[in-house]
Order: C-alpha cells, then sequence, then structure tokens
C-alpha cells in the first residue's frame, strides 16, 4: 500500500468512501508516522492512540453503513490550547499542570460530530504567546525544514508551531491551530503550510484557552487550501456559549476552489513594502503579482495608511487582554499550586513559578497599561488607532477591492536561540497582526522557496465573512506556486 | 514614558507575581524596550476617533434569564490543586 500519510484530506476522503482503505489503516498510518517522527520534532505533547483507534473504528462503522459524515476518518492533531475533555489541556504552559477539561471545546466537537478522529495535542508557545514555539513549558518544536545542505534545527514559527510542524511532516492530516496576531498564518509560511485565520466571531471561542479576547480566532493548519476550505466549514459555527460567534450561514467552502478569479480586483498595499525586509520576499511578491494578473485579476495599488502603528497598537491591546485573562491561574481552581505563608504569598508564588518569562512580561505589560493613571495614555488610544486600522480596510473594500495581496511573513525560518530581544521576535507579526486588528480573515499560501531553500508564504487579506474568495484566489496562488515539501524526511526513524 | 524599579516591583504585586531584586532589574529594561516601542502610537492624531469597541458591528445578544446549566460541583472543583466537599481550599483569609 502507499504511504497512507501523504494523501491531502480531500484525497483521503474520497479513497475511504471508495473502500481502498480503512479509517483504521489511515489512523494507523499517522500513529506510525507520529512514533517514528515525533522524537525529533517534539510537535506531539500528547498522543492519544487509545482514543484515534476508538474514533476510528467508529468511522470504519459509519462508512460501512453509508452514513459517512464530511471529515468522517479523517486523523486530525489538536493545539493545546482547545479543551478536549479528559485530554491534556494546558495551553502548553506549566500554570495548568495536570488540567484535565470536564468539557470540550465547541471546535474539536464541531470536528468530532463530523467525523474527524483525534490523534493528540500539539506543541504551542505557552498560552499562544510566542513566534517561535520557543516559550512552551513542553521545549522547543523543530521545523522539518532545514536549510539546504545543513542540519542545523530550525523554528517553525509560533505560536502554532506544533501544529504547523506535524501538518508539513505528515505527522497528521491537518491540525486545528489559533492566530492572535499570526500564529497560524506565520508558522503555515514557515513551514510550507497553508492556514487560515477566518473573520472574528466566524469560530467559536468557547473551550479555547483565552489569550487576547477581542483579537483571538480558531482556524485551521493543511497541506492544501482545499483542505483548509472542508476543515473550516467543519469548525465555523455559531454557539450560544460565545456571544461573539456570529450568526450567519457558514458556506460549502469547497465551491469556491476552481472558480475563476477574472475581473477580481486585487488591493496591494503600499505601506507593507517596509525597509530591511529581504529582496527575496519583495521578488516574490512581485511574482504573486503576476500570477493573479496571468489569471485575469486586476491588480490595484492601494493604501492602508496605519499599517506601521497596528503591532505597537497589538502589543498594548493584547498584553492588556492577557494581563485580565490570565488573572484566573491563581493555585486555587486548577493547575499548579506553589504554597506561601498566606492566601497572597500563594498566589505569587504560584504565578512566579507557572508561568515562563515571555507571558510574566505580557502579563506585566498589560496590568502596567490598565493600572491607574496609565488607562488613557495607553489602552484607550491603541483601541482609537484600531479604529483607524479597520477604518483603513474598509476604504479598501468600499473601492471595489475583493482581496488583499501581501508577503506573509518579513522572512523565512530562523534557528531557535536567533532572535532574543523581545521586540525583534514581535516583529515576525507586522504583516499578519492588522488582519486581527480589524478583524478581517487572513490566509498564508506557500508560494516559493528563499535561497537555502526554505519556504516563503504569500498573505491574503479579505472581507469579513468572505474567506471563500480567499479560498479562490488562494487556489489560484497554490495552483501557480505548486506544492512545497521538506527535501528529504530526516525526522523519521 | 518609561518605568523605573519600583515601578515594576509595584505592577508585580498588582499581577500577583514574585519577582526577586534580579528579575525586577531585567524586567525594567525589557519593558522599557517595549513601552519604547508601543510609543511611535504618540504621532497617530486620534482626535475625534472613537475607540474600538468590536470588529464586527453586531447588537449585543442576550439570553433569557433563567438557568441554563449547572448541577455538577464536583466537576467544578475536580481540577482544584486542594478540594474538600465540592469546595475550593485556601489558605487561611479571615483571622
Amino acid at each position: 500500500m502507499t504511504d497512507l500519510t501523504k494523501l491531502t484530506i480531500a484525497e483521503a476522503r474520497d479513497k475511504l468512501a471508495a473502500r481502498d482503505f480503512t479509517a483504521t489503516e489511515l489512523t494507523e498510518s499517522y500513529l506510525g508516522a507520529i512514533e517514528s517522527g515525533n522524537e525529533a520534532l517534539n510537535a506531539y505533547i500528547a498522543v492519544t492512540g487509545d482514543i484515534a483507534r476508538e474514533q476510528a473504528k467508529a468511522s470504519d462503522a459509519k462508512i460501512a453503513a453509508g452514513e459517512a459524515r464530511p471529515l468522517e476518518g479523517i486523523p486530525l492533531g489538536i493545539k493545546d490550547l482547545y479543551a478536549t475533555k479528559g485530554v491534556h489541556t494546558q495551553a502548553c504552559s506549566h500554570i495548568l499542570d495536570g488540567f484535565k477539561p470536564e468539557y470540550e471545546s465547541t471546535v474539536t466537537q464541531n470536528l468530532f460530530d463530523d467525523g474527524a478522529v483525534m490523534l493528540g495535542k500539539l506543541n504551542m508557545d505557552e498560552f499562544a504567546m510566542g513566534s517561535s514555539n520557543e516559550t512552551s513549558f513542553y521545549g522547543d518544536v523543530v521545523n522539518p525544514w532545514r536549510r539546504n545542505g545543513t542540519e542545523t534545527a530550525l523554528v517553525p514559527g509560533g505560536s502554532s508551531g506544533g501544529s504547523a510542524s506535524a501538518v508539513a511532516a505528515h505527522l497528521c492530516a491537518a491540525a486545528t491551530a489559533s492566530d492572535t496576531g499570526g500564529s497560524i498564518r506565520q508558522p503555515a509560511a514557515l513551514t510550507g503550510t497553508v492556514g487560515i485565520k477566518p473573520t472574528y466571531g466566524r469560530c467559536s471561542r468557547w473551550g479555547m484557552v483565552a489569550f487576547a479576547s477581542s483579537l483571538d480566532q480558531a482556524g485551521p493548519i493543511g497541506r492544501t487550501v482545499r483542505d483548509n476550505a472542508i476543515l473550516l466549514k467543519s469548525m465555523a459555527s455559531v454557539d450560544a456559549k460565545d456571544t461573539t460567534s456570529v450568526d450567519a450561514p457558514v458556506p460549502n467552502y469547497e465551491d469556491f476552489i476552481g472558480k475563476s478569479i477574472k475581473g477580481m480586483k486585487i488591493g496591494i498595499p503600499k505601506e507593507y513594502h517596509m525597509d530591511g525586509i529581504p529582496e527575496e520576499i519583495e521578488a516574490l511578491w512581485q511574482q504573486g503579482i503576476a500570477w493573479l494578473k496571468e489569471a485575469g485579476a486586476e491588480i490595484v495599488e492601494i493604501s492602508l495608511p496605519h499599517t506601521k502603528y497596528a503591532l505597537p497598537a497589538y502589543y498594548i491591546v493584547a498584553p492588556a487582554e492577557a494581563s485580565s485573562n490570565l488573572a484566573r491561574y491563581d493555585g486555587v481552581r486548577y493547575g499548579l499550586r506553589v504554597p506561601g505563608n498566606d492566601i497572597v504569598e500563594m498566589y505569587e508564588n504560584t504565578r512566579a513559578a507557572g508561568f515562563g518569562d515571555e507571558v510574566k512580561r505580557r502579563v506585566m505589560i498589560g496590568t502596567y497599561v490598565l493600572s491607574a493613571g496609565y488607562y488613557d495614555a495607553y489602552y484607550l488610544k491603541a483601541q482609537k488607532v484600531r479604529t483607524l486600522i479597520k477604518q483603513d480596510f474598509d476604504n479598501a473594500w468600499a473601492d471595489g477591492v475583493d482581496a488583499i495581496l501581501t508577503p506573509t511573513t518579513p522572512d523565512a525560518a530562523f534557528a531557535p536561540g536567533e532572535i532574543t530581544d523581545p521586540v525583534t521576535m514581535y516583529m515576525n507579526d507586522v504583516f499578519t497582526v492588522t488582519a486581527n486588528m480589524a478583524g478581517v480573515p487572513g490566509m498564508s499560501i506557500p508560494a516559493g522557496l528563499n535561497k537555502d531553500g526554505l519556504p516563503l508564504g504569500l498573505q491574503l487579506i479579505g472581507k469579513p465573512f468572505d474567506e471563500g474568495t480567499l479560498f479562490q484566489v488562494g487556489e489560484v496562488i497554490e495552483q501557480a506556486a505548486g506544492r512545497f515539501e521538506p527535501s528529504a524526511n530526516w525526522w523519521s526513524k | 514614558m518609561s518605568v523605573d524599579l519600583n515601578t515594576v516591583k509595584r505592577v508585580a504585586g498588582l499581577a500577583r507575581i514574585k519577582v526577586d531584586d534580579a528579575q525586577a532589574e531585567k524586567m525594567t529594561g525589557e519593558l522599557n524596550t517595549i513601552l519604547g516601542f508601543v510609543e511611535q502610537l504618540d504621532e497617530v492624531n486620534v482626535d475625534g476617533v472613537e475607540p474600538m469597541t468590536s470588529v464586527v458591528e453586531t447588537t449585543m445578544k442576550k439570553r433569557a434569564d433563567g438557568q441554563s446549566d449547572g448541577g455538577y460541583a464536583d466537576k467544578i472543583v475536580s481540577n482544584a490543586p486542594v478540594h474538600e466537599d465540592n469546595f475550593f481550599t485556601v489558605p487561611k483569609v479571615v483571622e
């Protein structure tokens, strides 16, 4: 039998339906790939083989009965930020030590209701705070990609680094991820995978460990644009348990794949030509423009004048919301407790031992900007800037722009320890964070390799709730660029 | 604006994170780097701009004022480091 882990979700779905193999065989293939490859990559921090086998068996029964659901028997990895009943859920933080929820997140429940199989929980930056997966309590994730001719480990990006690495290395068919400032799109770009952050409110946040509630959004990372379309259809829903989830019909996103983009207006924002960005990124962007033009799209230069202020505003809004959300980790209700002489000392000892340095930094910044006398100067000002960032996008849509094309990241994957200054690390999200601040959808599609043979991504930003157009245009880029896989499988034992 | 060592210690107290002098010293530098970075926002004129309250224009949903869930205190406390008779247990707070 050919290696079943090579198949896309769309291919596996069709072959399962044709009874070419069983869901159990497919799941066993992935469990085998994890067994042999995870030690080198550290993508999974918990493997749930028993659950996976049971779900696969149930899928085989459904298929045999002719009752296959949309994701019947498809093996997925789940980011550790999603609450999964009775299974390791810690957002890769020490402070949630031993936490096993009594409930299931809405997104994972939606996936299971559609027949998906859970292979395990995926590594991530602690509380999704990071761009390199170096802040996880469970250690760094390694990117399956290496620079040509070297064996130097590279980061997979973050915070969904485990998701991106596992998908790129075929340790799952696809994975759930989450994006607060770029945490789906940046790791997708650095691993040659496809990832979409949908519109804020498209997926329920219920049961996702909260980082910054006005910015967090669930989404998939997969190996193709079509696989992303299939997954988002299942993940998205309105949910009474999340009042910010939006009651709008979820289109069949797969219907957008293969549709012509002739006559579509694609905006190229001049502010994304930034100083210090490598020539290769600029060239990739021009290549993307040429592909879309060739496919019949109209290319227009646009201006999003407040672009450069998105990242500084984000580093007020996100830490402020994080400091509030993370107040719940106090050693009382769940996870770690470090004793003290009184209750305050118990809180302080628990939080000192339970949070890593990056999380402490952001909680401290958030506490400071929200403290008495500073609220107006920082938080209120940042929220006003956010209004201006959203207006920039609204103006583009009002001018008839259908989607915006930009690079996803300012550079390719880097080595662990290479970036030590927090602000330099934050710059990884300079092109992605605008979509979170405005609540609009953004997708990263692999579009080429740099001179070292590392993948680079292009980003499409769309109108609110117009993910369909992103799939439509994204697939045109995918067709033109081709798909990208690491040149050798060095991680399997 | 920048923070000094005493401010960092005060904020750590507000955030309920224990820091020793060496950590506070290190954090002071890091926080000032971040605060220096966000200072760029001073260039933006926000006169008359409303602060963002929601990225999606929507009316806040309201639910019926009734009990929709509950009755499983044992599950609520099941992940607590210390619990007794379905209560969270903490060090003595009232003398």
